[in-house]
């Protein structure tokens, strides 16, 4: 292996392409980095700010930090883990995320993370924003309290589907996910349930309506192994997690 | 039927005596008495201080969470909440009927579920005030005594309660607060290794069902006298009765008797249940405080749970629990066994019952089929009721068009005995308390004619929106200098001291 075309990440050498960002290289060789707006399929957005590494005492976000040759990257320093485990007390605190009556619980991305880094409880004072469920469409519901802001949904449906019908609305601590439709609403927007952005929500936010719980506990994608084994949600939302008739 | 120690006429002039934490129940209430300077009580009331909301916050959210949201109302026995809910989603999803494998999973769940509660109850909590007596020593008097002096029992109740969680745990994911029930069906059934880890026990847990009952029988019978009249009193009894008229704690129609045994109503559909009960609202407590609309809110109050169960069904279709009920209505020579301590003995004939349920489900090939759900148009209203281990329980829901929550009301089992309660720990006030100065001994009867009944104050709170709440102003002296009075219509008013 040259050393042209390979990183140190936690002292293991990660080899690499041309245009490769720390985090590519990363999970292609096995390695995890935790995160929550990254998706290979969509161009990197580096806001949830999980996958921070630390580079020569630098903090970059490594689904945007392009790999070169020689660097050092800590992955798993306490410091850092300590800093993923305050931005996701952060996630927990800001929206209504309350796993033991969630539907997602158990095949939740940001639940998953949480589990992975030990954040086990927020420790800081819950925001109890004031938000509502949009289950004005037929097939899928929206719970705005579950909202991460990683706009996956918005890059999905721009950039995949082509119908722009997520944004994110205004500023700071008051931004927000909108639905583009006349009334706001999903049920009046140009949504469909086979539209990739009904299929990339890490969290319980979008979801499927009428399904629920019908997966058992036991059997729920993270249920038997943690994130690192695993993967994303978004990597098995091929799979049926829901038709229980056949099993 | 009331008693008249409901409201004193002349409260400030009376010694005040709580009793406060209820023990050795499921969460939180006191009892209040106020005795005059000849001692006697002139006044007893039951109180639940803690809240729940569960009736408002549910608004707003997707009907197909409601059975494993509305099961967090309670640690003890969520599966009730969990499968009431769930049958009520059965008629908003428009299943009319569920698929064989379905019902036996859910049945199981809730056999499973009683097995264990009515263990909880009579092992952990009331066997001490059984076994050693009401004036016991109050270091003693608990499971750590019942393990020191009886340590088979104490083994033979831990050891119940847990096969019981475990049949929950196969069926529903996890001992507390699964998901097994789903809108339509559940969500798995049994398999193979699941069955024979369950059958592995059984003979053993229904020989220690039947040593239960015949336990509070050798207790009920050696002073059969007096645990027949301590804190008894005539009332109407209400329960869920199979098609048949047999015992069954997970769907049929509702049966009310008068304290004679005569029919009130008998195999009322269920969800017409509003044209039959109704819930009365009193300034003092936070538990609403239901009645036999035909009757009316003075007479038409009534007991649930095992009493009422037992008393109500023409039968048994178990064995071993029908041998036990035959025993247990010969002791009402005629009429409904009418004793406040005779639930426990009630209590531990269903706990034998679900022991045999359980075994013959077991048997059942239908509890390891595929076919687990049964689906048709979504509907506006769903009403599930069932036979919790406190008693009847009722959960109604209401969606809008998006499957969305838009009104809830639950009636709670405890919530039912409520006035039952209250009679209870007056009739023991007028016939131990009166006239004497009271001393812990004492005071643990009002707390034991409570305990019969297994009351779960957490799930039975929820009177929101209605609550009546009086707010008193005291200076350094105690003395009131002010008072305000928020009266259940929401009108404020200031009221002189």
């Amino acid at each position: 292996m040259s050393s042209k075309n390979t990183f140190m990440l936690d002292g293991v050498a990660i080899e690499f392409s041309e245009g490769d960002t720390i985090m590519d290289a990363a999970l292609r060789s096995g390695s995890y980095i935790p995160h929550l707006c990254h998706n290979p399929e969509f161009r990197p957005h580096g806001s949830c700010r999980v996958c921070v590494v630390n580079i020569n005492g630098r903090q970059v976000s490594s689904c945007t930090q392009p790999a070169s040759a020689g660097l050092e990257v800590d992955n798993s320093s306490e410091d850092l883990v300590q800093e993923r485990r305050n931005l996701l007390q952060m996630l927990f605190v800001e929206g209504n995320h309350v796993c033991p009556g969630c539907e997602k619980s158990g095949a939740c991305q940001l639940q998953a993370v949480a589990y992975y880094t030990g954040m086990l409880s927020p420790q800081y004072t819950h925001f109890f924003p004031q938000r509502s469920v949009d289950a004005s469409h037929p097939d899928t519901a929206i719970d705005f309290n579950r909202c991460i802001l990683c706009e996956l949904c918005v890059r999905a449906s721009r950039d995949v589907d082509h119908k722009d019908v997520f944004s994110i609305s205004g500023r700071g601590i008051g931004s927000h996910l909108v639905v583009n439709s006349p009334s706001g609403k999903l049920g009046d927007s140009a949504f469909a349930a086979t539209d990739k952005a009904a299929h990339v929500c890490p969290v319980g936010a979008i979801l499927p309506k009428h399904r629920g719980y019908e997966q058992p506990i036991g059997s729920r994608l993270y249920d038997r192994s943690p994130i690192s084994i695993v993967g994303d949600v978004a990597a098995h939302e091929s799979d049926d997690q829901g038709d229980t008739h056949g099993r | 039927m009331t008693s008249n120690l409901e409201t004193a006429d002349n409260p400030e002039q009376l010694e005040r005596i709580v009793i406060e934490p209820l023990t050795r129940v499921e969460g939180h209430g006191k009892v209040t008495l106020l005795q005059d300077e000849n001692l006697h009580i002139r006044q007893a009331r039951l109180h639940i201080v803690e809240f729940r909301g569960f009736e408002k916050f549910i608004q707003g959210r997707p009907y197909w969470e409601l059975p494993v949201l509305v099961q967090r109302l309670c640690g003890i026995c969520p599966v009730s909440h969990h499968l009431a809910a769930a049958k009520a989603t059965d008629m908003l999803v428009g299943a009319t009927q569920l698929t064989p494998t379905a019902e036996k999973i859910r049945r199981l769940m809730h056999y499973g579920q009683t097995l264990q509660s009515h263990a909880l109850h009579f092992f952990h909590l009331c066997s001490p005030d059984l076994l050693f007596g009401f004036d016991d020593e109050v270091r003693h008097r608990n499971i750590v005594g019942v393990i020191e002096d009886n340590p088979e029992i104490a083994k033979q109740g831990v050891l119940l309660r847990k096969y019981g969680q475990e049949v929950i745990r196969l069926t529903a994911g996890k001992r507390i607060h699964g998901t097994g029930a789903i809108p339509g069906g559940v969500n798995k059934s049994l398999d193979r290794e699941e069955i024979n880890y369950l059958k592995k026990d059984i003979e053993q847990i229904v020989q220690w069902g039947q040593g239960a009952v015949e336990l509070i029988k050798r207790i009920f019978f050696e002073q059969l006298d007096y645990h027949m009249s301590f804190a008894r009193f005539d009332s109407n009894m209400l329960g869920m009765i199979g098609a048949k008229g047999e015992f069954d704690i997970y769907h049929g129609g509702l049966r009310a008797r008068n304290a004679d045994g005569d029919m009130i109503f008998d195999h009322v559909d269920y969800t017409r249940y509003s044209d039959y009960i109704r819930e009365g609202v009193k300034n003092w407590s936070y538990m609403k405080f239901p009645f036999i609309e035909s009757l009316g809110a003075e007479n038409g109050w009534y007991r649930v749970g095992p009493l009422a169960r037992v008393n109500n069904c023409d039968y048994f279709s178990t064995p071993l629990a029908e041998q036990q009920r035959r025993i247990f209505r010969e002791a009402g020579h005629g009429r409904p066994v009418q004793a406040s301590l005779a639930f426990h003995w009630a209590r531990l004939i269903e706990l034998l019952y679900c022991t045999e349920a359980i075994r013959e489900l077991l048997l059942d090939p239908d509890i390891s089929g595929k076919d687990l759900l049964n689906r048709g148009a979504l509907q506006h209203c769903g009403i599930g009721v069932l036979e919790a281990p406190r008693g009847t329980l009722f959960h109604h829901y209401e969606i809008d068009a998006d499957g969305i929550v838009n009104k809830a009301n639950l009636i709670v089992s405890t919530t039912n005995n409520n006035q039952a309660m209250n009679e209870s720990i007056r009739q023991v006030a007028n016939s131990y308390l009166d006239g004497n100065r009271l001393s812990e001994p004492l005071l643990n009867q009002i707390e034991v004619a409570i305990r019969a009944y297994d009351p779960c104050l957490s799930c039975a709170t929820h009177a929101m929106g209605k609550m009546p709440l009086e707010i008193t102003l005291l200076n350094e002296n105690a003395e009131i200098i002010d008072r305000l009075e928020k009266r259940v219509t929401g009108e404020i008013q200031r009221c002189s001291s």
